[in-house]
């Protein structure tokens, strides 16, 4: 346990002081909300049409982004061989590493769907969902991603090879967290396609997890 | 009894056949060239060892 | 079953099997070919009924292929046969391609018959979902310089796709009756009359059979392929030593 305290600890550390952080994920998708209204137009009916869409866009790219290095620098450096030394299993080192991604980056980019969102002309009452989604559905993104990066360990190519990957497993996620939105804003119960965002996510959990750790397997026979 | 008279819908009809034809003679040309030229490669190498 | 992973009873299996397979194929598509030319003109869809006989094909085979690529990566990851990688990696052109031609073939059925060429269907969405994960393999298996690295990843990645393509359907499916659209998809079409069922099965047995004849080819070569570089791999070593 305490094992598995530390590497957390560890990579939390990593993910929060290190390169910008989480500063680097937000600022990257308050650039990204820039672009769309000096893009699509200024008038906020339009963008608050768009808005799901755009939030999620922007949040599978910022976490995305930032999980390019997940594992790359410690295969390079050899924490990963030190790691698998250690008494963590593999599939332990895949679940702390996406939960210190999710912690760290996951959970600010989340809240940084308030302001955008806002910005994009939602309305106060749909914030909450806003965020609530963003929240789980950047989970389902740090596993899903986690599972990329260790796929993609020691390849030629990094971040785009991660991103033909991964995008096409994200997809759910986004279905079900922008189904929500608009069921509220249909003026419907967002409740089932909230369930449905959730049960992603553990699928999400359980599949990027064991696979991941397959992964990690893989790159080291 | 052939009938190649597509009426209105001639310029959907031929180019899906014809990209269909196209794609599939790709695929198959490339699995029968690949085959020939590994095939022979091996026949080279071993036509050495003797 | 297992018998076949050793490469050398393998091509000895298969090898009276590639001819007669590639001979079946090309009679059963010609026929079915000038079968789909002479069927009546559909009452609804007047001459593009024509293109359901590779329309069809196409999509089911791409589903189908995508399925025995996701068994030979779960194979492989079991049984670490590199046979059953080999039959992974080169199941994926040809299941791009059907894919990629039913996505094509739709288009062009689509816009006479709906007046567009694209709509955001569920079945549609899941077809391009499906090609994507197609990309998704073949680049992750021509990312590393280790070749069995890539196979590894690789597989985990087929084997994932294969879990998440039922997920993605339903996800589709859902988020389609969420949006309502005109209902395109069931403007006829629904039951098929037996003058156009029987040449559609001749195209689809015909596809099925190229398929396994060019998955079957190309399965020989890269054993062919692996002992090359192995012994290109001796001699260099001779070479040094």
């Amino acid at each position: 346990m305490s094992a598995a305290l530390l590497l957390l600890r560890r990579e939390m550390a990593l993910s929060w002081n290190g390169g910008g952080g989480p500063l680097l994920a937000c600022g990257f998708l308050l650039s990204l909300a820039v672009i769309v209204p000096l893009g699509a137009g200024p008038r906020l009916d339009q963008l608050a049409s768009l808005a799901p869409g755009l939030v999620w866009l922007a949040l599978s790219l910022a976490s995305l982004l930032t999980l390019e290095r997940l594992f790359e620098r410690d295969f390079e450096d050899g924490t990963l061989d030190l790691l698998a030394l250690g008494p963590l299993p593999d599939e332990g080192v895949v679940v702390l590493k996406a939960l210190a991604h999710w912690l760290t980056i996951g959970l600010p980019l989340a809240a940084m769907t308030l302001p955008v969102g806002i910005s994009l002309g939602l309305t106060p009452a749909q914030l909450p969902l806003l965020a609530l989604t963003a929240a789980v559905g950047a989970l389902a993104f740090s596993v899903t991603g986690a599972l990329g990066a260790a796929l993609a360990i020691g390849a030629r190519k990094g971040g785009l090879l991660i991103a033909v990957i991964v995008l096409p497993l994200f997809l759910p996620p986004v279905i079900f967290g922008a189904g929500a939105l608009v069921a509220q804003a249909d003026g419907r119960s967002p409740g089932p396609a909230l369930a449905l965002l959730c049960a992603c996510a553990l699928v999400a959990v359980v599949i990027g997890v064991l696979a991941g750790a397959a992964g990690l397997r893989g790159s080291r026979t | 009894m052939i009938d190649l008279d597509m009426g209105p819908y001639a310029a959907f009809v031929w180019p899906a056949w014809a990209v269909t034809v196209g794609v599939l003679v790709a695929v198959v040309a490339r699995c029968l060239t690949q085959a020939r030229r590994w095939k022979r490669e091996l026949e080279r190498l071993e036509g050495d060892n003797q | 079953m297992f018998g076949l992973a050793n490469p050398d009873r393998f091509m000895r299996v298969t090898r009276p099997l590639v001819g007669p397979l590639w001979v079946i194929a090309a009679v059963l598509l010609a026929v079915g070919s000038v079968w789909a030319f002479r069927v009546p003109e559909d009452a609804l869809q007047g001459d593009t009924v024509r293109i359901l006989f590779i329309h069809v094909p196409a999509a089911s085979l791409g589903l189908a292929v995508y399925a025995s690529l996701g068994i030979s990566c779960l194979f492989y990851l079991i049984f670490r046969h590199s046979l059953a990688d080999a039959a992974a990696r080169a199941a994926v052109l040809p299941g791009a391609a059907f894919t990629g031609l039913a996505l094509i073939t739709g288009a062009l059925w689509g816009q006479p018959m709906w007046g567009t060429w694209w709509v955001w269907d569920a079945r549609l969405t899941s077809m391009l979902v499906l090609f994507l994960l197609y990309i998704a393999y073949a680049v992750l298996r021509g990312a590393f310089d280790d070749e069995g690295r890539g196979a590894r990843a690789a597989s985990v990645l087929g084997l994932v796709g294969l879990i998440n393509l039922p997920i993605v359907k339903f996800s589709v499916d859902w988020w389609n009756t969420l949006h309502q659209p005109a209902s395109l998809l069931r403007a006829g079409g629904t039951s098929l009359d037996p003058a156009y069922l029987w040449p559609l099965l001749v195209m689809m047995t015909a596809w099925l059979l190229l398929f396994l004849a060019v998955w079957l080819t190309a399965i020989r070569t890269e054993v062919v392929r692996r002992r090359v570089l192995a012994i290109r791999a001796r001699r260099a070593r001779e070479a040094q030593g």
